[in-house]
């Protein structure tokens, strides 16, 4: 079709190229016929320029102004004909006010990144240190949004039923020892998809992939000389472009078509994409920071700024991007329906949400709009929203999460409270109770579910599992602040020894301990999530905050597949039970009561003692049963499972509930048994001769399941504990 | 290396040599020529690659529009591309429609 708005009517100063009034919408740069359409907003420019650069080049090789009828509103839009869109970089000059106190801070010789730029150079390959004296750091590309997605759609995987395993793109196949090609990328985690396969997961988390600055704060490590990086990435330079370093071809400005091949495969594999997104704050730090878009483009509008005009920082680096801001609300809006319409996004983490609930003054707010737009958003209508409720600046609203019935949380306490009952914390029990059963004290009301749970043990932020189990205290001193940054409540035990052992009774309880968090995280109700390594016993050597470290210390280190290998098919047959038994992942909070005639609710408590739980906070013992006949609200039946946990230094003998007569318990784990003997596929458990009582080891979790006898064996024909 | 690129078709065949750079300068025109065999029986699409030295997300988008234009059912085939485009190709992940080979021969 032949447009007839898409003729040029002008010419730039310099003669080189045509113009005409651009679009508003899309914002950003869009390419149609014949040219590019450029269009950015900002409410208090008095003018704006747009600067053209040659990739990598210096200097701009075309300044063009935008003339006043290429103004609409406060966007500034025009089309320019005959570019080579391949080859381009381009930025904004804006001319406005520069007054502290009233929060401008305009300043026409910065050039400044289009915040809605889809691809991003100037760090097109990770750690290659850039040109320091270059005028204009963070370039704005432009990027084709076409890609062939095949017979891509949606996996819409309900929440209960993922499994969520939190990786960093580079540090997930950095190492050597990882054996791919392109190590450290998107195209490195492809080669590592049969891994996640036979794991089992269906879920990863990739901890922030939108453009950031690794060398943002770098320095020496004062006690080992390596280079100090920003390796996390919790820093953002721009919303809607992948990092071009995390791609092998972010050299040739591929970045795009990379991520998006990535999350095509991984679709085509059954797992699904959750992206961890920083909204919270930008990387031009505070007044004292760089100018490298926001700043310069409507400082007044994208942050939260005190009276005197100074930041806010609730996110504790430095500014606070003002999210309820009616603009700022658009741009996230927009930017996470990007992600989800061109890349396919199945959903969002979001890092220090509270941040996105408080307003413009930043007092935090009943109801947010910027939360309540996403929770009701169409185009995100299937995506998992999940938020890490809480923030820098004094709010925890970890329960209390504006939610909608849509949002998710990552449960803190559940992290917390299944820490200290792990290494025999008295007086855990009832806590212990809720997270097993999704926590209803945090989220029954208002008819949340335990799909409002994200159960981790651990995350990025803090201990491996390995460390966990290894260290008492934190030990960043790599970090080089003194080993005073990162979290001291870790509620973690080392077994009797810090650090590395070479202890046998050392190491044998480590791995238990270890197998018991893992057992304890996957028979919870709510969406489990696993921090990637933790299945082969991955160490930072006790670093719990090691944001900074770009090397082993951060890398996940495949040698360790092998030498842990028990651990792994321990991980991988705990999933692969979750996954097959439904019971174990119900959508709502348990009713405590028998609404399907079964004879049993659908959760008893026991201890020691059938249907007796010794709740005192002395008891260390608590065990339970998931009615089958009650799996997902009683509209799937399935095997009942019984779980005893024993956090006690004794061993104990755990009564096991009565079954119906043709109906027999069996071991599908037992952490306190030995390699081999601890854990069996799902589908092959193995007989247990004595149905009246287990004796559960010492700091030990042991899984039964309820199945029909062999019919042979069969007394009786009524059915009552499936 | 001067950048250019020449289309002929023979007996269902479409071959298409390529030199010098394949980017958004010149892919408008490769384009348009190759349009004009969609909806005609083609057999095999071949890209002879051997004096291809760049090729750009814009060039990789011609012969992932020829394919669809073209047919599901032709053939592509990359001939004897360079070490670094093949290498751009594969990461990218935009390969997994095309037999990449050393050679060709009818």
């Amino acid at each position: 079709m032949f447009r007839v708005d898409l003729h040029p009517t002008h010419v730039c100063d310099c003669g080189k190229f045509r113009l005409r009034v651009g679009k508003p919408l899309p914002f950003g740069a869009s390419i149609v016929p014949g040219g590019v359409n450029f269009s950015v907003y900002s409410s208090f420019a008095t003018s704006c320029k747009l600067a053209l650069f040659n990739k990598h080049e210096p200097k701009p090789f075309c300044v063009i102004p935008f003339k006043d009828e290429f103004r609409i509103g406060n966007v500034f839009t025009m089309v320019v004909f005959d570019l080579d869109y391949d080859n381009l970089e381009y930025g904004f000059y804006m001319d406005g006010p520069f007054n502290e106190r009233e929060g401008q801070r305009f300043d026409k010789t910065k050039i400044l990144m289009d915040p809605y730029a889809k691809a991003i150079g100037g760090r097109d390959v990770w750690g290659q240190a850039p040109d320091w004296d270059n005028i204009y750091q963070h370039r704005a590309r432009i990027c084709f949004d076409d890609f062939d997605w095949e017979n891509d759609h949606p996996q819409e995987t309900p929440v209960e039923d993922l499994i969520i395993y939190e990786t960093h793109v580079r540090g997930f196949t950095k190492h050597p020892s990882s054996g791919v090609k392109h190590p450290g990328t998107f195209s490195g985690i492809r080669e590592k998809i049969e891994y996640l396969k036979e794991l089992g997961v269906n879920c990863v988390e990739l901890m922030p992939i939108h453009e950031f600055d690794e060398f943002e704060n770098s320095r020496p490590s004062p006690t080992t000389g390596k280079m100090l990086m920003n390796y996390w990435g919790y820093s953002n330079v721009g919303f809607f472009a992948p990092k071009a370093g995390y791609a092998a071809t972010g050299k040739f400005g591929m970045q795009a078509d990379e991520c998006k091949t990535l999350i095509r495969e991984l679709h085509k594999n059954g797992i699904e994409v959750i992206l961890d997104v920083v909204f919270n704050h930008t990387a031009e730090g505070d007044q004292r920071g760089p100018y490298i878009s926001y700043r310069g483009i409507d400082n007044k509008t994208y942050y939260l700024l005190t009276p005197d005009g100074y930041y806010y920082n609730f996110s504790g680096c430095g500014n606070t991007l003002n999210c309820n801001n009616p603009i700022v609300r658009n741009m996230i809006l927009d930017c996470l329906r990007y992600w989800v319409a061109d890349y396919h996004i199945d959903g969002f983490r979001f890092d220090l949400a509270s941040i996105l609930g408080r307003d413009m003054n930043g007092a935090p707010m009943h109801s947010p709009p910027l939360l309540e737009t996403l929770a009701f958003d169409p185009i995100l209508g299937k995506c998992k929203l999940i938020a890490e409720a809480w923030d820098a600046g004094g709010l925890y609203q970890v329960g209390c999460f504006p939610a909608w019935g849509r949002w998710a949380e990552w449960n803190g306490k559940y992290r917390d409270d299944l820490r200290k009952f792990l290494k025999g914390e008295p007086g855990m029990l009832g806590a212990m109770a809720q997270r097993l059963q999704g926590s209803p004290d945090l989220y029954a009301r208002e008819g949340r579910g335990a799909t409002a749970s994200v159960n981790f043990i651990t995350a990025h932020d803090g201990f491996t599992l390995k460390d966990m189990v290894s260290y008492n205290g934190k030990h960043n001193e790599a970090n080089g602040e003194n080993n005073s940054d990162g979290g001291n409540d870790n509620y973690s035990w080392n077994c009797g020894w810090e650090g590395e052992s070479t202890d046998p009774e050392v190491n044998r309880l480590r791995v238990k301990q270890m197998k018991n968090a893992v057992a304890m995280l996957l028979v919870s109700q709510g969406t489990p999530m696993i921090l990637s390594g933790d299945e082969m016993a991955n160490t930072q050597w006790g670093n719990n905050n090691a944001y900074c470290q770009d090397n082993e210390i951060s890398w996940l280190d495949w040698s360790l597949l092998e030498k842990n290998r028990e651990l792994f098919n321990f991980f991988r047959k705990m999933i692969a039970f979750r996954r097959k038994h439904a019971v174990l992942r119900s959508r709502g909070h348990f009713q405590n009561r028998d609404y399907m005639g079964s004879g049993f609710a659908d959760i008893t408590w026991h201890g020691q003692k059938a249907w007796n739980a010794d709740w005192s906070d002395e008891s260390l013992c608590l065990a339970f049963v998931l009615c089958g006949r009650h799996a997902k609200g009683g509209t799937v039946d399935d095997n009942s499972v019984y779980v005893a946990m024993n956090m006690d230094w004794l061993m104990h003998g755990f009564q096991l509930p009565k079954l119906p007569d043709y109906m027999e318990w069996c071991v599908f784990a037992n952490t306190d048994a030995a390699a081999g003997q601890d854990i069996w596929e799902p589908g092959q458990e193995v007989n247990l001769d004595n149905q009246e009582e287990f004796l559960v080891g010492a700091r030990s979790v042991v899984i039964l399941m309820g199945r029909d006898k062999p019919k042979n064996e069969v007394k009786s024909k009524k059915k009552s504990l499936k | 290396m001067e950048s250019k690129y020449a289309v002929s078709c023979n007996n269902e065949m479409v071959k298409v040599e390529l030199c010098g750079r394949l980017d958004a300068t010149n892919t408008e025109g490769l384009q348009i020529e190759l349009k004009k065999f969609a909806g005609q029986k083609i057999a095999k699409l071949i890209f002879f690659a051997k004096d291809l030295e760049y090729i750009s997300s814009a060039g990789l988008r011609v012969i992932i529009f020829t394919k669809q234009k073209i047919g599901v059912d032709a053939e592509i085939f990359l001939i004897a591309a360079q070490p670094a485009i093949l290498s751009v190709i594969k990461m990218s992940g935009l390969d997994n429609f095309m037999t990449i080979q050393e050679s060709y021969s009818e």
